[in-house]
């Protein structure tokens, strides 16, 4: 694993998640009827930081939910070498809601497919929306961002990461690169 | 850490590490069972047979609700209306399971060791639902998770196992997973219901109830199995009531939030009082509900580890 570069730092990353709120906030006409819901694990402290900007926007606290989507996998080798199932925490009615659900890297499209399952089976939502940090490319199911914070034109042999200070003591989005 | 065995037979073997990341699991089980639609698809495709040569409703029925609610297909196998009837070995029974192309086993049996017999001589994953005298470890599993959840960590906690040491799997799994974690576990029993060799699984013994309850964070209350000749050793139910009951008013000496567990079926008025099976102490029916993310938690962990023995296998 070798860092190949640095697309985000900091002050850029603030500020890709502020646009990303304003765009929420156009689209769904402001906040009634909103909510965010993380992926587990980086999409869950992504969905509160968007919460906080929509607030400094908006000043309202809009709910926010987490979710693990390690059930919902469509293979189950790839979770047995993967880490524990963690718990799902949305405490509120999804139903008749805008969910926006949260990511920090948009790619094959897997993890956003068995989140949407995981969503309808907690209640049927008004609409679905998908926000991301970093979109890099390479889908393999129809599924789009309809907020990204960038898009990254991405070789397969690389990833990118998107490395928050809640998980990983430091803001910045990089590109690696796989030996 | 990453769960690797394909089969759970016993909490003996397992490590520390092993029977905490089982719990964490289950935590997140156990959430799933309080949504509106409470199924996971983690096991879709996968079938699951229970196979019984004792009778059981709690634990079956617990196993049953827990693959259903992982997407799973279950069966069951009651030995009285089988092939069993006409002859046929535990591991014959095993193996045109396997040929079924069945993926867990859950199987419980009247002797020691069956399970773990059982699967040596099988490919797919096998579950022990209570051998004999042996094991029973998912009960103890979901009474841990039952102390975790109300007491935050099991080391430290003293807990006490009244009842029918002797013939009890549940009292041995429950002394192994819970030493393992640093708890203190002391038996009570009349002197014939304690079997010898006790204390090495690290257990202490005391044939004084109050002693029992004295320092207990929870006491564990085990039923009389009078179906397993304990009417022998103890003629007298009333008698052992007496002596070993768990009555309001021996809880009333012990500590105020002493925890009241008792892994069912209960016998009102043989091993426990009413009062005390429906009182404030008891979490009796919370163990039933923790015991569906307990077994969901375990099923779920044998088939992901089994899946990645058979894909090691196709690369190698």
């Amino acid at each position: 694993m070798q860092e190949k570069a640095r697309v985000l730092d900091k002050e850029a990353l603030n500020r890709s998640l502020m646009r990303i709120a304003h765009e929420i906030l156009e689209k769904n006409k402001g906040t009634k009827d909103l909510c965010l819901i993380g992926i587990r694990n980086r999409g869950a402290y992504l969905a509160q930081r968007l919460r906080d900007c929509i607030e400094k926007i908006d000043q309202i606290k809009v709910p926010v939910g987490i979710l693990d989507i390690t059930l919902y996998r469509d293979d189950l080798t790839l979770i047995a070498a993967g880490p524990v199932v963690h718990k799902t925490e949305i405490d509120f009615d999804i139903s008749d809601k805008n969910v926006v659900l949260v990511d920090d890297v948009l790619y094959t499209g897997r993890t956003v497919r068995a989140a949407l399952d995981a969503l309808i089976d907690f209640g049927r939502p008004k609409s679905i929306q998908l926000a991301v940090v970093v979109d890099r490319g390479h889908r393999e199911l129809p599924i789009r961002a309809d907020y990204a914070g960038k898009n990254i034109p991405t070789a397969k042999n690389e990833t990118v990461e998107v490395r928050l200070e809640e998980a990983d003591g430091k803001d910045e989005v990089v590109i690696v690169e796989k030996n | 850490m990453t769960w690797t065995r394909k089969d759970l037979l016993g909490l003996e073997e397992l490590s520390r590490e092993e029977i905490e990341l089982i719990l964490s699991t289950a935590e997140s089980f156990k959430e799933v069972s309080t949504r509106e639609i409470k199924k996971v698809p983690a096991l879709r495709g996968k079938t699951v047979v229970n196979l019984f040569y004792e009778p059981s409703t709690r634990t079956r029925v617990s196993f049953e609700v827990a693959a259903k609610r992982l997407s799973a297909d279950v069966i069951h196998i009651a030995t009285e209306t089988s092939s069993v009837r006409k002859g046929e070995t535990l591991i014959d029974t095993g193996r045109n399971i396997e040929a079924l192309k069945a993926d867990i086993i859950v199987v419980r049996h009247n002797c020691s060791g069956a399970a773990a017999m059982l699967a040596r001589h099988v490919n797919l994953s096998v579950v022990n639902a209570g051998d004999g005298w042996h094991e029973h470890p998912t009960q103890a599993l979901l009474d841990i998770f039952t102390l975790k959840e109300k007491f935050g960590q099991i080391e430290g906690l003293q807990v006490s196992i009244v009842g029918d040491i002797a013939h009890s799997r549940v009292a041995r799994s429950n002394i192994w997973g819970l030493t393992k974690l640093g708890a203190k576990v002391l038996v009570c029993a009349p002197e014939i219901l304690i079997p010898p060799g006790i204390e090495e699984m690290g257990a202490s013994v005391t044939h004084d109830i109050d002693e029992a309850l004295h320092h207990a964070d929870c006491v564990n209350v085990l039923r009389m199995q009078f179906e397993r000749d304990t009417e022998a050793a103890f003629p007298q139910q009333l008698e052992y009531f007496k002596q070993f009951g768990i009555t309001q008013e021996r809880i009333r000496k012990a500590k105020r939030n002493i925890m009241v567990m008792h892994p069912g079926p209960i016998n009102r008025g043989i091993e426990i009082s009413s009062e005390v099976a429906d009182g404030a102490n008891s979490v009796i029916l919370e163990q039933v509900t923790n015991g569906i993310a307990v077994r969901m938690s375990v099923l779920y962990l044998v088939a992901s580890a089994n899946e990645r023995v058979k894909k090691n296998e196709d690369t190698d």
